[in-house]
């Protein structure tokens, strides 16, 4: 079928034959019916790539450590997260746990797991559930919010004792510009052309 | 972009939500599932129970608004001394030591923001249901508008989560996560579902049945 549907106002169009780099809008309410990517697959996988090594840094590396005279103390995301459970405030470290570690990393594997057999023209099992499940954890992937927020612990521990950022903190820096490159890179509509020619 | 005169709804299709492929709805649909022919996701004409279930998160997230404002997000104890600090405490603090940057990104994302989301559900919801025709496009955009924003006030729980961490014993200085702090995240997280439980879709329904 060459129509879409708006999927905010319902409107029914016609699919155009669209330019290599570009973005179809609804005549109605304006909102983006799909957006065309040049060289989509070969983007994707490079920026997730990056991304994974990245992350790989961000999370195992301390973000800050904080020195009030022979005293100092390091924090990573993973020994942060560690010190909540073991506080025993569960549903604050689930919640970060969750948004901050596992659905980024569950969100870029996802990305290699359908882009690597597209690149390869090879079909793979589960690719559509997996394209699927992409798309509903997309608005809980919160690590550029964590980014903000190292941010301004800074600024409130700065008064009561030296801050040193981390190595972590680079690598988050950049991850947040890496991970939005990497989603911004994906054509979900040729994904789900060519995931819908296998089945 | 060529667009034709018609909502799917109108000629009997279905978008599908994941994959946006247009089904054609089985005639008897009755209290059987539909999938959608390309990804299998469940088809719905709109999301099912749009209003009910926006408007029940919305009052959730609302009712608990009150304690992650009024209880300690944080309490930190320093040489003997306990001082507890709400959300707004924590705001007049960067204020009146200098940081109104920091003071007015704490505002918007933990007082500001979650307010306005609150706003402009109620007032879209009110709208479909008192089945108003007035700028259906400005609505819709005041609706992706609110989407992206609900996320940036899970900001005050990750500043927490990470002084909790760095600050903890062996300083002169402890700081403890306080009760609001769980209120504050079950806010963003029933805002975040409220959100996506409305369907835009039913703004354009009630137009359309008017020009019918």
């Amino acid at each position: 079928m060459h129509q879409i549907a708006c999927h905010e106002c319902d409107l029914i169009h016609d699919i155009p034959p669209m330019p290599s780099r570009g973005a179809a809008c609804c005549v109605r309410c304006g909102s983006v019916l799909f957006r065309a990517q040049e060289n989509s697959i070969d983007r994707t996988l490079a920026w997730t790539i990056a991304g994974l090594v990245l992350y790989v840094v961000g999370v195992s590396f301390p973000f800050l450590a904080m020195k009030n005279g022979p005293i100092s103390n390091e924090t990573g995301l993973l020994t942060g997260i560690q010190l909540l459970f073991d506080q025993g405030i569960i549903p604050l470290a689930t919640l970060v746990l969750l948004t901050c570690v596992l659905i980024p990393l569950l969100q870029m594997l996802g990305l290699l797991y359908i882009f690597i057999p597209l690149k390869l023209n090879i079909r793979v099992k589960y690719a559509v559930p997996v394209f699927r499940l992409f798309k509903h954890i997309k608005p809980w992937s919160m690590m550029e919010i964590y980014m903000l927020g190292i941010l301004v612990s800074i600024v409130k521990l700065g008064k009561m004792a030296t801050i040193v950022p981390g190595l972590a903190v680079i690598a988050f820096g950049l991850l947040i510009f890496v991970l939005s490159f990497a989603l911004s890179a994906v054509d979900e509509h040729m994904v789900w052309e060519k995931l819908g020619e296998d089945s | 972009m060529k667009a034709t005169h018609a909502s799917a709804r109108q000629l009997g299709l279905v978008s599908c939500h994941a994959c946006h492929l247009l089904n054609r709805i089985p005639k008897v649909l009755g209290h059987a599932f539909a999938y959608c022919s390309r990804c299998g996701e469940e088809l719905h004409q709109r999301k099912p129970n749009s209003l009910k279930r926006t408007w029940a998160l919305l009052i959730a997230a609302m009712v608990f608004y009150i304690p992650a404002n009024v209880l300690p997000m944080t309490i930190t104890s320093a040489l003997g001394t306990t001082q507890a600090d709400t959300i707004m405490s924590g705001v007049i603090y960067f204020v009146t030591s200098g940081s109104w940057e920091i003071a007015l990104v704490i505002f918007t994302a933990s007082i500001f923001v979650p307010f306005l989301k609150f706003t402009i559900l109620i007032y879209l919801l009110l709208s479909v249901q008192f089945k108003s025709i007035k700028r259906p496009k400005n609505r819709t955009r005041l609706y992706r508008f609110t989407e992206a924003i609900g996320r940036w006030s899970m900001l005050d729980i990750y500043v927490v989560t990470i002084l909790v961490a760095l600050v903890k014993l062996g300083f002169l200085a402890d700081i403890e996560a306080g009760p609001a702090a769980i209120y504050f995240a079950a806010v963003v997280v029933t805002t975040m579902i409220a959100a996506e439980s409305f369907d835009p879709r039913l703004i354009w329904d009630v137009v359309e049945e008017k020009h019918e």
